[in-house]
């Protein structure tokens, strides 16, 4: 939660929520606040989407605006571009990031350029909604953590929410924006809870966030990788290591300011993403450190993030090729030389 | 599928007046001495990149265009420059964008396949082939829910006919009884390829799988073309949903100004279509038989586009390139 945080004259209502329940009260506010502002995707009506993200929206707005597609994920990502470019604000729902591939011409060739290539007279206001993370026992083509893909194209922006608090606010931000924004929700945070209050805000795109103060060493992480950082950040602390998480929170753009100011008064960083750690978020983070940071720092900056390799099936190699807390405390210990 | 049927002149001549004809062929005659004349900076290297000529295909492009109403939209294709010129762009912008600079339709950004004119509903050339499939169903869906009557126009070439995503946008189209146009210029080349080659079965089969009325056009008669299109677009206007129009079509130059030799067909081929089957000459003649143009007129409204596309050109010559502070602006709105 953000530290500093002025307080009304009376506390606004603040509930204990689902990341479910945050996606879904981020998008029906939007979608009562902005008659513009529609869901498209595979199984978002009557089905409420796989993950129950999405439960309740049809009965409220109806087929018009919660538009139920065939499986046709470049088709209906399309559909959402021309509709962004001609005056509506669509949320598409892509059910697994791994079938973000299906539609990577219209997110890459179509929605990213469109701004640029017309000389700044079109925009396409659209969101897209889709999931990362493994450990959920899917195998290679349901578990991908593939954001880094979309945060290495120019035009589109990248959120990765952590927190049911955090997910509200930032798909609110995502929606309000005049760009594409491509938000990851981890699947295995739909179920966490955390407070969230009950009134309008949004969290600005582009804001990080410490979720823990500490002084021996930073832990940056991402999605889900935040509440691994904060296991690991709980094991550090019975040892006498106390680590500061920070929650970059979007990876486009990038806070680098709150990153670097973390790593200069920590000097030590260990960076953690769920992506493939070769040619990954994690690499950018470590580099963006570096550069900031250098003469700061008290040894490398370190990286954690999946395994190159497809992720298995099996649950015993499926949870090895995830950062889990152990690891992030391991590598925190060599780094603070307490080991 | 259904062909287009023939109507009488006389129908004809009551429902589009003399002038209106007129019109049309200034129009096409406009995209052919614009094409020809980029053709020419390209060769003489005043031109930077691609450029992929329209000549041949002018019918198609001016037809559709002229059933529709300005706030319309259209997705164009590499191919793109006639579809831009027939829905309103002018010439000077034209040249200026093709020439990379700023006074372009997108600020030199987007060079000859991304010409975007939203000012005049073109949502943008697109240099991936059936790239736009999505986009024109998305411009007709939005126009629905914002409770317009806009019809979204997709051009495409029969290239794109090998494309998944048309059939996915075609499939949903259809399913919601979108208001767009599948216009497909069937010019019998994928590129350097013949589409005999790269399209098995049936073209028209394609949309009637979706439940898509097809008409087989003359895409050498923009009259063909411009009656077809006035009754695709008023079923999409009416909310009957989307129908597809399989223009037949040819086009005189290569896949792109450098592909000279053209291996892939006949010379002989060529020159049958340029002689027997072009577009200005088909309509010159009709118009001449009806008394609605002679060799006096059809003369004074070359040298009238002529004398534009000159005036186009030195705007164009002349104007700035864009600044070095704007390669970085235009990323993020």
């Amino acid at each position: 939660m953000p530290s500093a945080q002025v307080q009304p004259a009376t506390a606004p209502e603040v509930r204990e929520l689902t990341f479910a329940q945050a996606v879904r009260e981020a998008l029906a506010e939007e979608m009562r606040r902005d008659p513009r502002v529609f869901i498209i995707g595979e199984d978002v009506a009557e089905a409420g989407h796989p993950f129950k993200v999405l439960t309740g929206l049809v009965e409220e707005f109806g087929r018009d605006r919660v538009i139920d597609t065939p499986i046709s994920e470049a088709g209906f990502t399309g559909i959402a571009v021309g509709a962004a470019m001609t005056g509506m604000r669509p949320v598409v729902d892509i059910m697994f990031g791994d079938f973000i591939t299906l539609a990577m011409d219209q997110i890459v060739n179509q929605a990213a350029k469109v701004h640029y290539m017309s000389g700044g007279k079109l925009r396409v206001p659209m969101v897209v909604r889709t999931t990362l993370g493994a450990t959920r026992r899917s195998a290679a083509q349901h578990s991908q953590s593939l954001h880094a893909w979309l945060c290495h194209v120019p035009g589109l922006k990248v959120a990765l929410p952590s927190t049911p608090y955090d997910a509200k606010g930032l798909l609110k931000a995502a929606i309000r924006d005049d760009n594409p924004v491509i938000v990851f929700e981890d699947k295995m945070t739909y179920q966490l809870k955390g407070p969230v209050p009950a009134d309008d805000y949004v969290i600005p795109l582009g804001v990080a966030d410490v979720k823990r103060a500490g002084r021996d060493v930073t832990i940056v992480a991402t999605s889900s990788m935040v509440h691994v950082a904060l296991a690991a950040a709980e094991l550090l602390a019975g040892e006498g290591i106390e680590a500061e998480v920070v929650d970059p929170r979007t990876t486009v753009p990038l806070d680098v300011e709150t990153l670097v100011a973390s790593a200069r008064k920590t000097g030590r960083v260990i960076v953690v993403d769920e992506g493939y750690e070769k040619y990954g978020v994690t690499g950018e983070l470590a580099a963006v450190i570096a550069e900031g940071a250098f003469y700061d720092l008290d040894a490398p900056v370190r990286r954690l993030g999946a395994m190159h390799v497809p992720v298995p099936f099996s649950p015993v190699l499926e949870d090895l090729t995830v950062p889990t807390a152990e690891r992030v405390a391991a590598v925190a210990r060599e780094l603070c030389g307490t080991r | 599928m259904t062909r287009a049927t023939e109507i009488s002149p006389r129908d004809e001549l009551a429902d589009v007046r003399p002038e209106q004809w007129r019109a049309l062929y200034r129009q096409m005659l406009t995209i052919r001495r614009f094409e020809e004349q980029v053709n020419e900076l390209y060769t003489s290297a005043r031109m930077p990149g691609l450029a992929h000529l329209y000549i041949g295909e002018e019918a198609v492009a001016v037809g559709v265009c002229a059933a529709l109403r300005r706030d319309d939209y259209i997705t164009s294709t590499h191919r793109g420059h006639g579809h831009c010129l027939a829905k309103g762009a002018s010439v000077d912008r034209m040249f200026a964008e093709l020439l990379g600079k700023a006074a372009g339709y997108c600020r030199g950004k987007g060079g000859s396949m991304h010409i975007a004119d939203p000012e005049v509903g073109n949502l943008g050339a697109n240099a991936i082939v059936g790239g736009s499939a999505g986009i024109a169903a998305g411009a007709a869906l939005s126009a629905r829910m914002r409770g317009t009557d806009q019809v979204a126009v997709c051009f495409f070439g029969e290239g794109a006919l090998g494309q998944g995503l048309l059939y996915e946008a075609m499939n949903m189209a259809s399913l919601w009884r979108l208001p767009v146009v599948y216009v497909c210029e069937n010019n019998l080349y994928n590129e350097y390829t013949p589409a005999s080659e790269t399209t098995a079965g049936s073209m028209t089969a394609r949309p009637e799988a979706f439940g898509i009325p097809c008409t087989e056009v003359d895409g050498q008669d923009v009259r063909a073309v411009l009656r077809a299109a006035r009754a695709a677009v008023a079923r999409a206007r009416a909310g009957e949903g989307p129908s597809f129009l399989l223009c037949h079509t040819y086009r005189y130059r290569g896949h792109h100004v450098g592909d000279v030799n053209r291996a892939y067909r006949t010379r002989e081929e060529e020159q049958w279509w340029m002689t027997e089957r072009d577009p200005l000459t088909l309509l010159a003649r009709w118009m001449t038989a009806h008394g609605i143009a002679d060799a006096a007129l059809l003369a004074q409204l070359d040298a009238k586009v002529r004398e534009e596309i000159a005036r186009g050109l030195a705007f164009a010559l002349d104007a700035p390139y864009p600044d070095a502070s704007e390669v970085d602006q235009h990323v993020y709105a």
